[in-house]
């Protein structure tokens, strides 16, 4: 991760638990949020996303830290913004139903420019749907769930040591763009266990917060750098700051017209747009001489894998392009991909979301064909195999 | 330490200090009953002499969410019903914040009811004050939890019929340590209880009734501001100390004022030190002030 502003800092060997483990998805990703040091979690238990902070209810009072069990949603995801105010990394946990509870608080986060991470462990929908069973239905909803304008950054992981892995990076790019960071993981990645790594502290890259370096009186919690991301200063500090939902000025205060509102949407948009291909993180292979692309993410591109491996078995030019960046959506990728090869192909688990991404970043010089599934269990690797086929014909 | 000890000369209005009077003029109405409470407020403040950098407003939604916009502290406007669930992590996340929920009756009790009763059990030590004008304000004065019966607003045309909240009885019986009511016409008592919550450790409620002229007076032809104002004077009673069964309110009542609950319990924060210590003994690592680099 580039970092255009700031030295990554060593990571506070505190919350590191150096050493190969085995762990489920769930706890990797906490042990990751430990890592990144979040000190603060709020939570409210809901089915497959509980384990993370089980760990961390287990985990905090040894390494110095706050977990609160909050009576809902609603409350967890704004309790997680109040503790960040106040000083600390702060992260909330949930799936399904509770990530809609949470929806005005995203969009709170984005409107106040509080750094920040929600975890969502997706299972089956719409509503209780299939509490133990996955699905990926809630990829859209993570980039538009909450009213009004904003740009999202989302990032999925395939296995427990990415669970490890980018939830630490989920936190340096909320830090480093001031801005809420959807984590998306889905049921299967978060009940698979497998051997993760995780690194000494002086190893592990941390972003610092991006603090106000002036004095108060000389410092707005809204002006912006060069790279349209402001610095900010916590409550406590002296700097008699306010903060609001409400469109505002630099300094804060509310401003109610539309020359305020154009211009700090625009910034809340473009800090992200900006830097999208900073952010974008992809893993591609076999992408050369390919007349087909699969484009996966999460538990269905382990899935994919095997079906490009028939694939390729039969004699067929398949390459594979994970994407790690969901939000922002890596169209540029997509869209010099699309001019080389006949197809696209994505498979997902719901009835057709990110596909319509690839189908518009592509914008006709490549097919693209959906492989829908209602969630449950994964695809098989047929399923996908079929649709291969029948694109690279 | 920034607190203010001595009033500069030329400051007539004792209040001025403790507001951002460059977002001045406000936006409540004439005869609005918030702006009192806040200059009760400010007077505590400056009785209680607090490090004003330490002192935090978070508030809801609505005419009384409006105030973390004009004082002159670190202050956050929340989102409709969640200030005490926000006020809650503020707390805890940095312990030496003096932590105040200032909003109204709507956002505190109907669509933040859950985390009212909720942050009054586990004794978040946070300081809530809640302006009541029988209304949801803001949106054009629709009735809500503590509309008293028969009482006429937007979406009550024909008079309220719902059963209300009696505000101090709901913190008390969800384990409050300090519950007061008092009304716009008692400012100086509104003042005192203000004062000795900013002391007081653990979740403490003070109900502060409140002349809405522009949707509740006038729709109930209950005359300006000032009708209101001679009303809670004629009507209130004092009761230091009743239970606040005996305390609920209704459209022409005697409105009972007075400081209902002070006692003392030990508030979340000791309540987790305590178990943990006696789990973990030397292993357990305090949570360090938060800081993020
Ligand atoms: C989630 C949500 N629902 C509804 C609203 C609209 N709304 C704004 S203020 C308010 C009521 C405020 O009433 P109260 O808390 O009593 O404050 P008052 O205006 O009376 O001081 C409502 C319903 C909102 N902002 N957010
Ligand atoms: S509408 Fe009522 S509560 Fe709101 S500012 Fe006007 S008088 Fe005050
Ligand atoms: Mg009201």
């Amino acid at each position: 991760m580039k970092n255009p502003t700031r030295q990554l800092q060593h990571a506070d060997p505190a919350g590191v638990l150096t050493g190969t483990h085995f762990l489920d998805g769930d706890h990797a990703c906490c042990e990751g949020a430990l890592a990144a040091g979040a000190r603060f979690a709020a939570g409210y238990p809901i089915t497959p996303s509980t384990e993370v902070v089980e760990r961390f209810a287990l985990r905090i009072p040894k390494v110095g830290g706050t977990f609160i069990q909050m009576e809902d949603e609603l409350a967890a995801s704004i309790t997680l913004l109040g503790a960040v105010w106040g000083g600390a990394k702060a992260f909330t946990v949930t799936s399904g139903p509770g990530f809609s509870l949470m929806m005005e608080h995203i969009g709170y986060a984005a409107m106040t420019e509080t750094p920040c991470v929600f975890v969502n462990v997706q299972r089956g929908g719409p509503s209780t749907g299939l509490p133990t069973l996955p699905a990926q239905g809630d990829m859209m909803q993570a980039r538009w769930g909450s009213h009004g304008d904003y740009e999202m950054i989302a990032l999925c992981p395939n296995s427990p040591q990415e669970c490890f892995d980018l939830t630490i990076h989920a936190f340096n790019l909320s830090e480093r763009f001031r801005t809420p960071v959807m984590f998306m993981m889905d049921e299967c990645v978060g009940h698979m266990t497998e051997k993760v790594v995780i690194p000494p502290a002086d190893q592990i890259g941390i972003y610092p917060r991006r603090h106000a370096v002036r004095p108060p009186g000389e410092h707005l919690n809204f002006e912006p750098d060069e790279d349209l991301v402001p610095a900010m200063a916590h409550a406590g500090e002296g700097y008699r700051f306010h903060v609001t939902g409400l469109t505002h000025d630099e300094r804060g205060y509310p401003a109610m017209n539309p020359e305020t509102q154009d211009r700090l949407v625009r910034r809340l948009v473009n800090k992200i747009r900006m830097a999208a291909e900073e952010l974008v993180q992809v893993e591609e292979e076999g992408i050369e001489g390919a007349d087909v692309v699969v484009v996966s993410y999460g538990i269905t591109s382990r899935v994919a894998q095997k079906a490009i491996e028939l694939a390729r078995e039969k004699g067929l030019k398949v390459g594979k392009l994970r994407l790690l960046t969901v939000w922002p959506f890596p169209a540029a990728k997509i869209r010099a991909l699309a001019r080389g090869i006949r197809a696209f192909v994505v498979p997902e688990l719901n009835m057709g979301q990110i596909v319509n991404e690839v189908e518009r970043a592509a914008g006709g010089a490549a097919r693209t064909y959906g492989v829908p599934h209602a969630g449950g269990t994964v695809h098989r690797p047929e399923a996908i195999l079929n649709v291969i086929e029948e694109a690279a014909r | 330490m920034s607190t203010l000890e001595v009033l500069p000369q030329e400051v007539t209005n004792p209040v001025e200090p403790f507001l951002r009077t460059e977002r001045i003029p406000h936006i409540w109405c004439p005869g609005c009953g918030i702006g009192t409470t806040v200059n009760s407020f400010a007077r505590a403040l400056l009785e209680t002499r607090m490090d004003l950098d330490k002192v935090v407003v978070v508030s809801g939604i609505g005419c009384t969410g409006r105030v973390a916009g004009y004082v002159e502290l670190d202050s956050f406007h929340t989102t409709h019903g969640r200030a005490i669930p926000f006020a809650t992590g503020l707390k805890l996340a940095n312990p030496s914040l003096t932590v105040v929920v200032y909003s109204g009756d709507g956002d505190l009790s109907a669509i933040g009811g859950n985390h009212l009763i909720h942050a009054a059990r586990r004794n978040i030590d946070i300081k809530v004050i809640c302006v009541n004008n029988f209304i949801y304000a803001m949106t054009g004065g629709q009735s809500g939890p503590t509309t008293p019966l028969t009482a006429t607003t937007s979406t009550s045309p024909y008079g309220a019929y719902e059963p209300s909240f009696n505000l101090p009885q709901l913190a008390d019986a969800a384990g409050a340590v300090y519950v007061a009511r008092w009304t716009a016409f008692h400012v100086r008592q509104m003042t005192r209880s203000m004062s000795e919550v900013l002391k007081k450790k653990g979740f403490c409620f003070i109900e502060t009734l409140s002349p809405c002229p522009t949707l509740y007076e006038r729709r109930n032809k209950l005359g300006e501001g000032l009708d209101t104002m001679r009303h809670y004077k004629e009507k209130s009673k004092v009761r230091n100390g009743a239970p606040t069964s005996e305390v609920a309110l209704g459209m022409r009542d005697d409105i009972i004022v007075g400081k209902f609950v002070d006692r003392e319990r030990p508030d979340y924060s000791e309540l987790l030190h305590h178990q943990m210590i006696t789990q973990l003994g030397d292993k357990y690592v305090e949570a360090p002030a938060c800081s993020c680099g």
